[in-house]
């Protein structure tokens, strides 16, 4: 068995959300997100990191075929959220707060619900996502903490 | 404490496995497979670990660890064609993750002693693709 090495691959998607708790009042609301929480919603540019764990396969000399794992992301990731209402259109968010912490567990989610189809049993595990809304703050989600 | 150190090199690569044939080679590697060769301005940040010195405050001497990384790798991989230049890989694909491991190799044996231990290799090959090697250990 050789070494393990992680890989991580970067993507970016542009989207919008409201952060608003529907347990709380429209007061707490806005006490507790601030500017997040303008009913009218407002936008990032979210930059994604998704790594990879796995021996490196001799034929390959990689731990992960990148253009599977850019397909996979493409498809779970960056067509259902890139150019998106978080809460109106992805359906995840009509009840899930779509902070960053939710939504880092919410690509967690859909990276493994669709591992399977795309890598075999023993080949690469995902091993984290860390998102950044901005450039000044970084979520990350361990993939062993999400089912 | 960790420290890390970053240092960059520029370098041609082909991304090829001999034991296939160029249509295998072409679906596997995409354009890396390119029998001309191509090439990335490749960022490499070193991290290890150690206490700091009562005396002097710190872990190891940052000077002499840009002069490791200088000497052990980057005046080896900078400006050349990695598969004819540089041992191991005239017969391993010099991918990014076959790179971490020739750098860990490479800078293990220096980075071992009271001052500090090399913790983990990170080798981006383009700004949004890394891999990071922690040895055989991890």
């Amino acid at each position: 068995m050789s070494a393990s090495i992680d890989v991580t691959r970067k993507y970016r998607f542009a989207a919008s959300h409201r952060l608003h708790a529907p347990e709380l009042g429209d007061a707490e609301n806005r006490e507790l997100y601030g500017k997040c929480n303008n009913p009218y919603g407002h936008g990032h540019n979210y930059e994604i990191a998704v790594t990879v764990r796995g021996p490196v396969d001799a034929r390959s000399g990689s731990v992960v075929d990148i253009a599977l794992l850019d397909g996979l992301v493409r498809s779970e990731v960056l067509e259902p959220f890139d150019h998106r209402n978080l809460n109106e259109e992805v359906e995840a968010f009509g009840a899930a707060v779509p902070t960053s912490e939710n939504l880092g567990r919410e690509v967690v989610r859909r990276l493994k619900r669709n591992w399977p189809a795309v890598f075999s049993a023993d080949g690469p595990r995902l091993e984290r996502v860390a998102i950044a809304e901005t450039s000044r703050n970084a979520f990350e989600v361990s993939a062993h903490e999400i089912e | 404490m960790l420290i890390t150190r970053k240092a960059e090199f520029s370098a041609s690569h082909i991304c090829r496995n001999p034991r296939l044939s160029d249509a295998e080679n072409r679906a596997l590697f995409g354009a890396a497979a390119n029998p001309h060769g191509h090439g990335h301005n490749y960022v490499l940040e070193v991290s290890v670990e150690g206490t700091p010195d009562p005396v002097t405050g710190m872990v190891l001497d940052l000077k002499a660890l840009k002069e490791t990384l200088n000497r052990e790798v980057v005046e080896i991989y900078d400006h050349r064609f990695l598969n004819r230049e540089v041992a191991p890989f005239d017969h391993v694909i010099p991918t990014p993750e076959n790179i971490a491991i020739d750098i860990w190799n490479r800078l293990q044996p220096h980075l071992n002693g009271p001052c500090g231990k090399l913790h983990g290799v990170r080798i981006y090959e383009t700004p949004d693709l890394y891999v990071d090697y922690f040895g055989d250990a991890a």
